[in-house]
């Protein structure tokens, strides 16, 4: 289903402060009616408050915010009742059985045994869970447990899901699954707002992302347009003995839009990276190692955020 | 006409999300109650060997004008099962609170639905209220078996004895509130609930104590959950029943509020 134009969240100059520090920073995003809306960023970025604020568990410090036309400051718990949550760690109830998560869960919305058991059961089946019905829930799979607490989190059939690192953690089997799934449910309509720091994830599952570093949305656009905007089509990436190394900068200007140098290796970001790779041999600049790649939203990303380690 | 209908509603709705809260900690019941039950009916049974008739075939019937005018084992019956109430309703409010905040987040997957804090809160104390429903009553049938209650009065031993839980209960949720790691626990029944158990009555009249540790016993919920426990067993209610009984009620209540601000300080960030 195409996303619509209707607006289910709505951000303006939304700011997040926490005694001492500012998590969110006067961001700015809306999201529409059935698209995938990510949210990428390096640890610390503020993307987790961002989610915690428009899931109404964390209250707005300051700013407009807008879920599903209500106002989280005076209507969380309506709001609540169409949202579905999926925390970065799982808080699946250790006590109760994988079915019995489920029907409690469901039971915390005020929906009916009658109807929670049919629903419980369907969403077992599409999460691939049926068979562990029965089943404590500690020893299960990582993966495992990830789909249950999506399955939990779908349980009121919710308008809008968020996903809070859906994969962060996962062996790529179940990556690959949940993936696949979270794509079904958009097929099916469900506007889903996620946030990672997994590109690849971006890529495959978001219509629209913003970029967050540092408590402020610093881009946002389609994988695409971002690709396009920050970055170049191709990626050449050189390794080159080390005696080569010194004024080497010199000798690559006018190769390619950008030229990074790393401490192991060049990336020299063109358009067309063959083309580029012929004038470095024509240059007769000494190479150990060439690669040509399609640029990505790492690329961007790095480009964004820096390289920096955030620690 | 409305004006009426929305507090009503919002009444009805607190009601109502409290008992979801109960009913999981009904559905994880279902699983345990044997040990627990087995436990309800044991306590009361090796109390009242051990000290009632055993220790208390020591003491000498000239005692029994301190005791009230009774023998020793109808003197300890009725003050373990406050005191047993007591231990219990900490114990609930400690640790398994604990792991619903931080090491499980029971609390946060459920205050990602509609419910709230004060769902969390009143939940909670239903659940413990039920748990001493059910203590109380064992351990009033064991009592009745060592022929102890004088009147059919004894039955409000049981709501006595649940309020005298739930004292405990609040303040103790409150305290798991705020803390980080489990190691307050241990210093809790060490210096507070422990001390308690020797010191409120259970074991001996306070007024055997110095004034100055009789006035600090008083001021504490198990002092007077005894009284009325007592009272209710021995068909001896004192005539200051109501003070007792207002004492536990405003207790809880103040100590209610506290939890409820400092769960949701914790919880609500």
């Amino acid at each position: 289903m195409p996303p619509g134009e209707e607006i289910l969240v709505h951000a303006r100059d939304l700011t997040k402060r926490f005694s001492g520090f500012t998590a969110v920073d006067r961001v700015n995003f809306d999201v529409r009616t059935g698209e995938a809306f990510g949210f990428l960023g390096p640890n610390g970025a503020g993307k987790t408050s961002t989610m915690k604020m428009i899931a109404c568990s964390s209250p707005v410090t300051d700013g407009d915010l807008s879920v599903i036309g209500m106002d989280p400051r005076t209507q969380a718990a309506q709001i609540k009742a169409r949202l579905g949550v999926v925390p970065q760690t799982d808080n699946l109830d250790a006590e109760l059985t994988v079915l019995e998560n489920l029907l409690m869960y469901a039971r915390y919305f005020d929906i009916p045994m009658s109807v929670a058991r049919p629903r419980a059961a369907d969403l077992l089946a599409f999460m691939q869970l049926s068979e562990r019905a029965k089943d404590q829930v500690e020893p299960l799979s990582g993966g495992m447990k990830r789909r249950l607490t999506i399955a939990r989190a779908l349980i009121n059939e919710p308008e809008l899901l968020i996903l809070d690192e859906p994969t962060t953690g996962l062996d790529p089997q179940a990556r690959h699954l949940l993936w696949e799934r979270l794509y079904r449910l958009k097929q099916r309509g469900a506007t889903l707002i996620i946030t990672t720091h997994y590109m690849d994830e971006a890529e495959q599952l978001c219509d629209r992302l913003v970029v967050m570093d540092k408590a402020k949305i610093v881009a946002e656009g389609s994988p695409r347009e971002l690709i396009e905007r920050y970055s170049t089509r191709e990626v050449l990436e050189l390794r080159v003995p080390e005696a080569v190394r010194a004024g080497l900068m010199e000798r690559l200007d006018g190769l390619a839009e950008r030229i990074e140098e790393l401490p192991d290796r060049y990336l020299l970001y063109a358009a067309d990276g063959e083309q580029a790779l012929e004038q470095v041999h024509a240059r007769e600049i000494p190479t150990e190692s060439a690669l040509v790649r399609r640029a990505t939203l790492e690329d961007v990303f790095l480009r964004l955020t820096g390289r920096s380690l955030v620690e | 006409m409305a004006a009426i209908a929305v507090p009503n509603r919002r009444t009805s709705s607190a009601i109502a999300g409290a008992a979801r809260v109960l009913q999981r900690n009904l559905l994880v019941y279902r699983r345990t109650w044997r040990g627990s039950v087995f436990g309800s009916f044991l306590t009361p049974l090796l109390y009242l060997t051990a000290m009632g008739i055993g220790l208390g075939s020591l003491i000498a019937s000239g005692g029994s004008t301190v005791l009230g005018g009774v023998d020793y084992l109808h003197f300890l019956g009725p003050g373990i099962l406050a005191s047993s109430c007591m231990q219990t309703a900490s114990f609930e409010s400690t640790y398994p609170i604990m792991g619903k905040i931080s090491w499980r987040r029971n609390y946060e997957a459920i205050l990602a639905t509609p419910l709230q804090v004060h769902h969390l809160l009143i939940g909670e104390l239903s659940w413990i209220a039920f748990r001493m429903l059910s203590m109380s009553s064992a351990f009033l049938f064991v009592l009745t078996v060592f022929g102890i209650p004088r009147s059919p009065l004894a039955l409000l031993a049981i709501p006595a004895a649940m309020l005298t839980g739930l004292a405990f209960a609040a303040p103790i949720i409150a305290f798991a509130a705020t803390r980080h790691n489990d190691s307050g626990f241990a210093a809790l029944f060490r210096f507070v609930v422990n001390p308690l158990f020797l010191f409120s009555g259970t074991f001996f009249p306070v007024s055997q104590l110095p004034d100055a540790i009789e006035w600090v016993a008083a001021a504490t919920p198990l002092y007077h959950g005894v009284a009325l426990v007592r009272g209710a067993v021995l068909d001896t209610m004192p005539a200051t029943w109501p003070l007792h009984l207002a004492y536990l009620l405003v207790f809880l209540g103040v100590t209610a509020v506290i939890a409820e601000r400092l769960l949701r300080r914790r919880l609500v960030k």
